[in-house]
């Protein structure tokens, strides 16, 4: 086993989605399969080895301090699930 | 048991730029809730991130202005959590390679330097603001500080009072007003402090248990709330008590530290480089044209001063306190040439009216050429010190001249020898009895004859060519 | 032959002789979606009002003589691009009502370019899949057989193309999202290099993979379509700065002398006998066209699908988190807290698929996994980058299939993830290469299912690649085939 179910709920948590039982379950067969194939990798020695984390070599792209338009207020809000007059409204936060 | 004290701060400043770190919306504190947002810096699906290279210079002067070697390489990182300020799910912040580290800065304190050791400086930006309802369960979510730029510069954990830690916060906010890359503003957020606290028994070389202190937002709660947190953590371990790792927030109101007592969810951030943006690759050119427009830094300053002007090391301190004050003050010293008659001045009065208005030196109704006029017309015998006071008090209420202003009060000293011999010679005539006082000895009459001159010409007599007549007259 | 039927540059003669209007291709067009959409579903969401008054302008513009290379062209838009207050959804729940108030620079380019806007095309669950099963609006069909998935995750901008329902249109790949659709539905489908389309306002999957490139009926719309899409964007920080050339240049030119690279490691088995046919078939017609084709190796291939089921995912994890029910898109009814918002949210907004990815990628980067499999998968994909750079030294371009098979039954693989991530086995290497790839039609299967070849070059090279999918088109012969629907 790669990974327990109850890791899955721990990372599901991480994720911030719910997850049944059925789920977690299917998820942990599931994700145990992929971990499984993805352990592949190990037989590669990649001591040394720089990690590539782009596909090109572009530095030090910037930008000038130039200040463009913002959208304003109502342009912001139009998409919200839940906007009360200049803001996002959220449930609270419960300890 | 003695205890030690070791504390680390991390410190988050606002880079004083016109716009955010990753799109072009306005840093300006105060706009209309979610009204300076843009699709980059609300989140929105698809829209990506261009680093403002100003933030990038900044960050540098401060690296430079604290000693630190620039990584010749750095990149950004997504620090990953969910909360309703942060719009993508993640901050963009910098990880395993910031922009600077291994700095430090030297504190003194009573002739003896500290060097604080700083662990890193690196960039990231701000999260959004959330009000809670009161009365609903609800939260508001306001957006604009969202993507405003920051540095956060990480002490080690080097200070062993509360007293030092906040010597040391004193430092590095003078150090970012003086580059002009922060507002240093507290209250509005633009200087922000973390504390790490622990304390071990003296002579112990572990480390004990530490707590992270929130929400101290002025020097005076820093170390305010530092000193609770260490008789707080000293009771626990006295009492056979351990204390927990954790974080406490202040209360400025109770004068207290109390636990955040947050869900038991060890952080578990997933960091990983930031796909959508490229390393900054800094070479040293690029550092020595930084480092040619730092200004000159307070050490420097107060050493300068010292030696340049000669003044004593107090007026020093609160001369180069504010980088304003010290530039105002050595205009002023340029055009009288008068080094401690201008110190004098500027703390005395001039920071007296400035103090009772609540107004800095930059928005002083006096210009540096009015108070240095000033300083010569009393050396040039134009007006006396009395004189000065009032005129002082009167360029502050108007923005007028020295000039203008004698010439409208008509407040010229008489300094005309046959205009005051005869004004004496009425007078000796008119008090006799004091005359033969006098002569008989009884100096203390001298003040009375003084007096009488001045009320007779309003004030407005050279002193000093008053006494030099008075005596000779009087003797007869 | 129906104008719907027709390629961008036929219709641009007609255009310019005044034969046709836009207002007489963009009607055509409406009307076989009319005939057909119903079968195929290419499409979440159709424009038809605005691309009529865009064709109505459009042929202002042309009596005035003011043509411009996309003037009266009915482009389909995947849903994954933004249209600024056109809803774009990227196929998932999470997004079914959001309306950009921005557009991304692909759209802001082809409208420039008087693209007429057809529609948003169905898509895999932000482009998650490889068939266009996973969008919340429902599958994609193929529509050289209907029991079939047109390919993924760009399904239905690949069969919009092939049933005529567009005459070009745009997609993304993030692992053979443009290759492998364009290959299961008898297309020509282009990934560029990284960083010459620009993504911004392309909603993201996986930040270093993902890249735009266009679907089209032949090589030649192929060029037209990159002349207007490439270039550097400063909206970008991952945009490359780099010249483009004009594209139609490399149309017609040979490739005497050229190195052709077949790298061994994608003739394996598992691939489907008549694909390997097709392919060898292939490789004689590039011999024949005076290149030379050459055995290579790629050594670290059978690594790609697991490196890339670590990068991407972990990309994507962090990428879907902004979906929250905050500040747009899907929130879950009546929940009371915070923690509750955010977890029903996204368990009712995004299918399992995403779901799934969304897991492996917060586990591999989480607190003692990161240096197991994400910082390990990053040194891998040097390895494999590095695998090209060598390989890139002696040959001009590579040669591989884009598919192991052709287009499987909906449902087929459905169950079983991994199944499904082994067939983009030939594609992936590209998008963690960075290097660009394009796959051209070369032939059919005896039941009629198309299959594509891949060509791959180095990058910045996608005029070799126009050049040699040109030569290949023009000598192959390919039977000219239609689905019929
Ligand atoms: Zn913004």
């Amino acid at each position: 086993m790669k990974i327990s179910s109850r890791e899955v709920e721990y990372v599901a948590h991480l994720a911030r989605l719910e997850v049944t039982e059925k789920e977690t379950e299917k998820f942990t067969a599931q994700l145990n399969d992929i971990l499984l194939y993805i352990d592949k990798l190990n037989e590669l020695d990649t001591k040394g080895v720089e990690p590539m984390n782009h596909a090109i070599s572009v530095t030090n792209a910037f930008r000038e301090d130039k200040m463009l338009d913002s959208i304003g207020t109502e342009n912001s809000l139009t998409n919200a699930p839940d906007a009360r007059g200049e803001f996002f409204r959220v449930p609270k936060v419960i300890d | 048991m003695d205890f030690e004290t070791i504390i680390g701060l991390e410190v988050h400043a606002q880079m004083l730029t016109d716009t955010k770190i990753f799109c072009g919306c306005s840093t300006k504190f105060g706009a209309a809730p979610n009204s300076h947002t843009c699709p980059v810096c609300l989140g929105m699906p698809g829209v990506l991130p261009v680093l403002n290279k100003k933030v990038v210079e900044y960050a540098m002067k401060m690296a430079l202005a604290t000693n630190c070697v620039i990584n010749k390489s750095c990149e950004f990182a997504r620090k990953n959590y969910f909360y309703p300020d942060l719009p993508k799910g993640y901050q963009i912040s910098q990880y395993a390679y910031p922009l600077a580290e291994h700095g430090y800065v030297l504190l003194e304190t009573n002739g003896e330097q500290r060097k604080i050791g700083i662990t890193r400086i690196h960039m990231e930006e701000d999260a959004g603001k959330l009000l809670h309802d009161e009365h609903n369960p609800v939260s508001y979510v306001d957006l604009n500080r969202t993507g405003v730029p920051l540095i956060e510069i990480v002490s080690e954990p080097d200070m062993r009072s509360p007293e030092e830690a906040a010597d040391y916060l004193k430092r590095l906010h003078e150090i970012l007003v003086y580059l002009e890359i922060c507002d240093g503003n507290m209250e509005e957020g633009s200087f922000r402090c973390d504390a790490n606290v622990s304390i071990r028994p003296r002579g112990q070389k572990e480390y004990g248990t530490r707590t992270e202190l929130k929400n101290m937002n002025s020097f005076r709660n820093v170390q305010r709330a530092l000193e609770y947190e260490i008789k707080r953590q000293q009771y626990l371990v006295e009492n056979g008590e351990t204390v927990v790792q954790e974080t406490r927030l202040w209360d400025d109101a109770q004068g207290v530290t109390s636990s955040m007592r947050s869900k038991e969810e060890a952080h578990d951030y997933r960091y990983f480089p930031d796909p959508d943006l490229v390393p900054i690759m800094i070479d040293d050119a690029w550092v020595k044209k930084i480092n040619e427009e730092l200004p000159e830094l307070p050490p420097a300053k107060r050493e300068r001063f010292i030696k340049d002007y000669q003044i004593p090391a107090y007026d020093v301190g609160v001369l180069t306190a504010d980088k304003a004050l010290a530039l105002y003050y050595e205009e002023v010293v340029k055009l009288c040439n008068k080094p401690k008659v201008a110190s004098n001045w500027l703390m005395g009065d001039v920071m007296r009216f400035l103090n009772e208005d609540k107004r800095s030196i930059r928005e002083c109704p006096i210009k540096p050429e009015s108070l240095a006029d000033m300083i010569k017309l009393i050396e040039e015998g134009a007006i006396s010190g009395k004189m000065a006071k009032e005129v002082v008090e009167d360029m502050y209420k108007t923005g007028k001249s020295p000039q203008e202003i004698i010439k409208e009060k008509g407040l010229v000293q008489i300094t005309d020898e046959g205009e005051l011999v005869k004004a004496i010679t009425s007078i000796i005539e008119a008090n006799q009895a004091q005359v033969v006082e006098y002569r008989g000895g009884k100096e203390k009459v001298f003040g009375f004859f003084v007096g009488q001159v001045m009320k007779a010409t309003k004030g407005k007599a050279n002193p000093q060519l008053v006494n030099e007549l008075l005596k000779k007259m009087l003797a007869g | 032959m129906e104008l719907n039927q027709l390629t961008i540059h036929e219709l641009q003669e007609k255009i310019k002789n005044n034969s046709v209007t836009a207002t007489q291709i963009t009607e055509s067009v409406f009307s076989r979606i009319d005939a057909v959409e119903e079968r195929v579903h290419s499409y979440i969401r159709l424009m038809k009002e605005d691309a009529l008054a865009a064709a109505a302008k459009a042929d202002v513009d042309i009596k005035k003589g003011n043509i411009k290379p996309l003037t009266g062209i009915p482009i389909a838009l995947k849903d994954i691009v933004c249209t600024k207050g056109i809803t774009t959804t990227c196929g998932s729940r999470i997004l079914h009502n959001f309306v950009p108030p921005y557009n991304s620079t692909v759209v802001e380019k082809l409208r420039s370019a008087g693209a007429i806007f057809i529609g948003k095309a169905n898509m895999d669950e932000f482009a998650m899949g490889s068939s266009t099963e996973t969008s919340y609006f429902g599958p994609t069909r193929n529509p050289w057989d209907l029991e079939r998935i047109p390919g993924g995750s760009s399904g239905g901008s690949a069969a919009a193309v092939a049933a005529d329902e567009c005459i070009a249109s745009i997609g993304s790949d993030t692992g053979g999202s443009i290759r492998q659709p364009a290959a299961l539905c008898g297309i020509v489908g282009m990934k560029p290099t990284y960083g010459r389309v620009s993504r911004f306002g392309l909603i993201a999957f996986a930040s270093s993979l993902d890249q735009i490139g266009p679907f089209t009926k032949d090589v030649e719309d192929c060029a037209i379509m990159m002349n207007i899409i490439a270039g550097y964007d400063p909206k970008e920080s991952t945009s490359v700065n780099a010249e483009v050339p004009d594209y139609r240049q490399f149309i017609g030119r040979d490739i005497k002398s050229w190195k052709i690279g077949i790298p061994k490691e994608y003739f394996i088995e598992g691939v489907d006998p008549e694909v390997n046919a097709a392919i060898k078939k292939a490789i004689r017609v590039i011999e024949q066209s005076g290149g030379q084709c050459v055995e290579i190796s790629l050594p670290h291939t059978q690594y790609c699908v697991a490196t890339y089921y670590i990068i991407a995912p972990a990309e994507a994890s962090s990428n879907l988190a902004r979906y929250d029910g905050v500040k747009y898109g899907f929130r879950a009814a009546d929940v009371r807290e915070l923690l509750e918002m955010y977890k029903i949210t996204r368990m009712q907004g995004f299918g399992s698929e995403v779901k799934r990815r969304i897991m492996i990628g917060t586990y591999a980067l989480s607190a003692g996994y990161y240096d197991a499999y994400y910082k390990k998968a990053s040194q891998v994909r040097a390895l494999i980058k590095h695998d090209f750079d060598e390989a890139f030294k002696p040959c001009d371009v590579i040669l591989t299939p884009t598919t192991p098979t052709p287009a499987f039954k909906i449902g087929e693989k459905t169950d079983d993830p991994l199944q499904m991530y082994l067939s983009d086995v030939f594609t992936i290497s590209t998008n963690l290469a960075g290097i660009p790839g394009i796959s051209v039609p070369c032939g059919f299967t005896s039941r009629g299912l198309p299959i594509g070849v891949q060509f791959l070059a180095g990058h910045f090279e996608e005029g070799k690649l126009i050049q040699i999918a040109s030569a290949y088109e023009k000598n192959a012969k390919i039977e000219k085939r239609r689905p019929t629907l």
